[in-house]
């Protein structure tokens, strides 16, 4: 008989999992973040895998990870250090031992501490024999040999059982965070439903590791974490790019416009591409293009034909796009352009997150092209931030950029799950009268009409070619020029009348007000709290609307001695808001294809503030 | 989705009714104005497409001007982008009849890479090629038409890139129809507009057309009445390839090779004539016939080189969805957002 486990209570966990690529973290951690998600606790995770799509085995630049931060609180961000690692392989320790927390636990799959995998991870001697995995919590467990036995008398061959292990470990894991297991058992079952010895194998590699927790005498704690107090509601886990993809499709519901997606497949934008292709019902017409000019050229295609057209994309896209963007500005057509920003310049770091796309988004076009630039906050923001986006576009006739990044892409959270009489419709109005139309006409907002064609009587062109205000004839009239230049740039800034202002969250004055945008919320979120509780004022600002700007940014800013802006770049917003508002503002800036650490953010507060609490 | 097509009496259009009050700015003596007339004359016969639904998009170059001139719905883009746009328009609006009004820098070199992924996809465009050999609009430099050697303001000493040959171009990108025609010959190109409006599929008409200052006489050999004959083959469907002011040259095969030769007493037999098909599935021939451009001793064929029919891609498109639509029901939003694992915070 096992002897009974004691049971600790904590109130958050930061939990790794990291093995080879082709180890199935990434499917592990999804299906722990989705469990976790199941039982009630607030969450956000952080994959982190290489780029190349099955690295050499037992490499450390192979090494797979799944970060994921549960409480019983609300929480902002992954989770700085993790307080546990699940280390596949050598390389898996190798990589992540310099960001675990001080004496974080390691349950380590020793069947793969061999001299090879030892080899290839550059170990000389084993980390689990030698000393250097003193401080930490070492849990030495036989995942591979024990998935094994488990699978005893399958019809899968070795190297099938030997993928099943990621399931023991998961099984495991459930066992130490008293997690159930039903969830994932029917994913399995859905998953490989034509594969029947598929379910059995997994299904018992799962129970095999959630019994070997119950029964060792190996582990003599279970941990639980409560559930945390969300607001009522549905709620269902959510990633940036799923909610970006959803938050489309219900602009095109709400708008009665048909959808069209023109894209070409890139990482970390390519799901929304394969999201939305799933949605042929609802009419969406996806097109893969031939390349980032034929996504954006598509839709500005599809945006004169009448419908809600999207391109999606991350930087190196937007670039080939530039050109087209100024297109759709200069014909005053409604679409929406989405960066889903990675680490850069170039091809630069494909799968790693950054925000260094900001001055490209605002100003990167020749010519006086103002666009409309958005920004999401988080996972499920881009959902709220997609509607947006077309909803200024269809207004304003004229293109919007959206920005995301590869954290808030790949990265998920609990999302209350808005109902979809809740949300607004967007109104669109097509003209269809011929008495006294003219292409380039203006409305109080200053948008030209939008009228489809098949519109009998109201046969018109328009083109890149500087237009006439209101007759939309060629024209290079010097007056007409300069009224046009001014005309665009109006509309941009008429939206300010029509976005949410700039909220504080503490204080409207003091000695510092952090200002973020985009998906660095939740971070700097963190830093706040953990400041505050250090007995610093500190208050937070966060914006989505950045070109233009909310109408009382300027008022906001001046409240406050200082302004500290955080930003995964050189400092682009900071050079955006210096040259608006000729105001001094404190910069922090770390750009290693990662999330910032709230002890970052956190210790920058303190230092601006000279350490006095 | 396709709008309700309401049936009401047509008035017959004419050639003026798509004619706009723009003034057309091409250089005298232009190719492009013959083009514009012989669409406008063709258009009014089209049949089973309103007005109103037409379309005309085109990307940057002289004959990229052609919209304006369009009393139809129309784009003027960007360089080398009609037939992305184009796709845009078609895909999400399959009733609109839609356009392309292209120069040979604009569609094959900018744009090179979207017209040959439209013909692969066979969206059903219609792709009007204004060939003169050269960059009009940016006043004469060589284009990818261009034949080499070519003395231009960028290749004073003549130009080392070797041409395209579009027509071969678009039948190895898969178009379905492909057809050739010259700016001079009115009745021929209007016939080879209509033909190409009949066509359910990615239609590519290549016309030779004169740049009257950059590159004036380029196809005088094929359209002076003392030389046309001799160095024109007109393609007609089910008729022996015979040219010549007396039909007394033909085209055989001599091996895998179209050779011309004289036909008559003691020379070839006309039974060795190779007689055109446009229809041939393979599209071999069509491909031989369009390289026969390149040679010097063979005359230029104009005509319908290839016509097949096959499914169109925004067709498909529009299958795609009625199916899957018939499956699972029209999209109902809510409960899109409510799928997969939810759960209840009380
Ligand atoms: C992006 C971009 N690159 C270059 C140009 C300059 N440009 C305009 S038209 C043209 C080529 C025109 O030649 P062609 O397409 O053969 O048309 P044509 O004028 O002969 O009818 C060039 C290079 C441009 N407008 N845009
Ligand atoms: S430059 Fe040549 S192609 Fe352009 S308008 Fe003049 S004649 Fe026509
Ligand atoms: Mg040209």
């Amino acid at each position: 008989m096992p002897k009974e486990k004691e049971v600790q209570n904590l109130s958050e966990v930061t939990v790794r999992f990291a093995g080879d690529s082709g180890d199935g973290m990434q499917l592990t951690g999804s299906q722990f973040s989705d469990t976790t998600a199941l039982m009630g606790n607030d969450l956000s995770t952080l994959p982190d895998y290489p780029a190349e799509i099955r690295a050499p085995i037992g490499t450390v630049y192979g090494v797979s990870g799944f970060q994921l931060h549960f409480s019983s609180s609300d929480i902002h961000t992954p989770g700085d250090r993790p307080d546990i690692l699940v280390a596949m392989n050598p390389a898996a320790i190798k990589k992540n031992i310099s960001e675990l927390k001080p004496g974080a636990m390691i349950i380590a799959n020793i069947d793969s501490f061999d001299r090879k995998n030892l080899q290839l991870a550059k170990y000389e001697t084993n980390p689990l024999e030698d000393s250097s995995l003193e401080g930490y919590e070492v849990y030495p467990v036989p995942i591979g040999s024990l998935t094994a036995k488990a699978l005893q008398g399958t019809s899968l061959s070795p190297k099938e059982v030997s993928r099943c292990k990621n399931f023991f470990a998961l099984g495991l894991m459930y066992w130490l965070f008293d997690r159930q297991v039903d969830q994932t058992v029917s994913w399995i079952q859905k998953k490989f439903a034509k594969k029947p010895e598929f379910i059995e194998a997994n299904t018992n590699a799962l129970l095999a590791g959630y019994n070997y927790g119950e029964n060792t005498e190996l582990f003599n704690t279970r941990y639980n974490v409560e559930p945390a107090k969300l607001p009522k509601g549905t709620y269902r886990s959510i990633s940036g790019n799923e909610a970006t993809a959803l938050g489309f499709l219900a602009a095109s519901v709400k708008s009665k416009l048909p959808l069209f997606l023109g894209s070409y497949p890139i990482t970390p934008a390519s799901e929304i591409l394969q999201y939305l292709s799933n949605y042929k019902n609802f009419g969406v017409k996806t097109l893969q293009a031939e390349d980032e000019i034929a996504g954006i050229t598509s839709a500005i295609g599809a945006a004169f034909a009448g419908n809600l057209a999207i391109t999606t994309t991350s930087g190196p896209g937007l670039a080939l796009k530039t050109e087209a963007i100024g297109l759709a500005l200069m014909t005053e057509l409604p679409i929406v352009i989405v960066d889903v920003q990675r680490g850069g310049p170039s091809t630069g770091l494909p799968t790693k997150t950054e925000q260094a796309d900001l001055l490209q988004a605002v100003y990167g076009r020749n010519g006086e092209a103002p666009v409309a630039v958005l920004a999401a906050s988080t996972p499920s923001d881009c959902f709220n931030m997609a509607i947006e986006a077309s909803r200024l576009a269809i207004k304003y006739m004229t293109p919007v950029i959206l920005l995301t990044d590869g954290y808030l892409a790949n990265g998920s959270e609990p999302w209350k799950i808005p109902h979809a009489n809740e949300l607004p419709d967007i109104p669109v109005k097509f003209r269809t009268e011929k008495e006294g139309f003219a292409p380039y006409l203006r409305d109080g907002n200053l948008s030209r009409p939008w009228v489809k064609p098949g519109t009998p009587g109201l046969e018109h062109r328009i083109g890149g070619l500087e237009k006439a205000n209101i007759s939309g004839a060629v024209s290079y009239d010097p007056e007409n020029h300069n009224l046009m230049i001014n005309l665009r740039a109006q509309k941009v800034k008429n939206m300010v009348n029509d976005i949410p202002d700039l909220t504080v969250d503490g204080d409207m004055e003091g000695d510092i007000l952090v200002l973020g945008w985009g998906g660095t919320y939740g971070a700097i979120k963190e830093a706040v709290i953990k400041a505050r509780e250090a007995g610093y004022n500190v208050s937070q600002a966060h914006l989505k609307y950045i070109n233009p700007l909310p109408k009382n940014t300027e008022y906001v800013l001046k409240g406050f001695k200082n302004v500290l802006i955080p930003e995964i770049n050189l400092g682009q917003l900071s050079k955006i808001i210096r040259s608006e508002f000729l105001i001094p503002v404190k910069q922090l800036n770390i750009v290693r294809g990662l999330p910032f650490r709230v002890s970052d953010i956190e210790n920058k507060i303190k230092e601006v503030l000279g350490g006095i609490a | 989705m396709a709008d309700q097509i309401i049936e009401t009496k047509e008035i017959k259009l004419t050639a003026k009714d798509f004619a706009t009050d723009q003034d057309v700015r091409w250089c005298p003596g232009c190719g492009d104005y013959s083009i514009l007339a012989q669409v406008q004359r063709s258009f009014p016969d089209l049949v089973g497409i309103k007005k109103e639904n037409i379309v005309w998009i085109s990307g940057i170059g002289c004959s990229s001007r052609f919209p304006y001139y369009m009393n139809t719905y129309g784009f003027h883009s960007i360089h080398g982008r009609a037939p992305a746009i184009a796709t845009g328009v078609k895909v999400s609006r399959p009733e609109l009849s839609v356009w392309v009004a292209a120069g040979d820098g604009d569609l094959l070199s900018i744009g090179g890479n979207h017209f040959i992924h439209a013909c692969r996809k066979n969206v059903d465009l219609k792709v009007l090629l204004f060939n003169n050999r050269i960059y009009g609009l940016t006043k004469g430099q060589y284009s990818p038409t261009s034949e080499k050697g070519k003395i231009t303001k960028t290749s004073p000493y003549g130009s080392v890139d070797y041409p395209f040959n579009p027509a071969a171009l678009a039948l190895g990108s898969n178009a379905t129809f492909v057809a050739r025609s010259l700016d001079r010959d009115t009745k021929h190109l209007q016939e080879m507009i209509r033909r190409a409006a009949a066509h359910k599929g990615l239609a590519f008409l290549e016309i030779f057309q004169n740049c009257s200052i950059f590159n004036d006489g380029a196809f005088d050999i094929l359209t002076d009445k003392k030389t046309k004959d001799d160095n024109v083959l007109v393609l007609e469907h089910g008729k022996p390839m015979l040219f010549g002011a007396n039909k007394d040259k033909g085209i055989i095969m001599d091996g895998a090779k179209p050779k011309a030769v004289e036909i008559g007493e003691g020379k070839h037999r006309i039974e060795d004539v190779l007689v055109h098909d446009e229809f041939d599935e393979s599209p071999l021939l069509a491909t031989l016939l369009a390289h026969m451009t390149d040679d010097p001793s063979m005359p230029t064929p104009i005509g319908v080189f290839r016509q097949v029919t096959k499914s169109t891609y925004d067709g498909d498109v529009e299958e795609q969805i009625t199916s899957v639509t018939s499956k699972k029901g029209e999209g109902d939003l809510e409960k899109v957002l409510f799928t997969g694992s939810t759960w209840e915070v009380n």
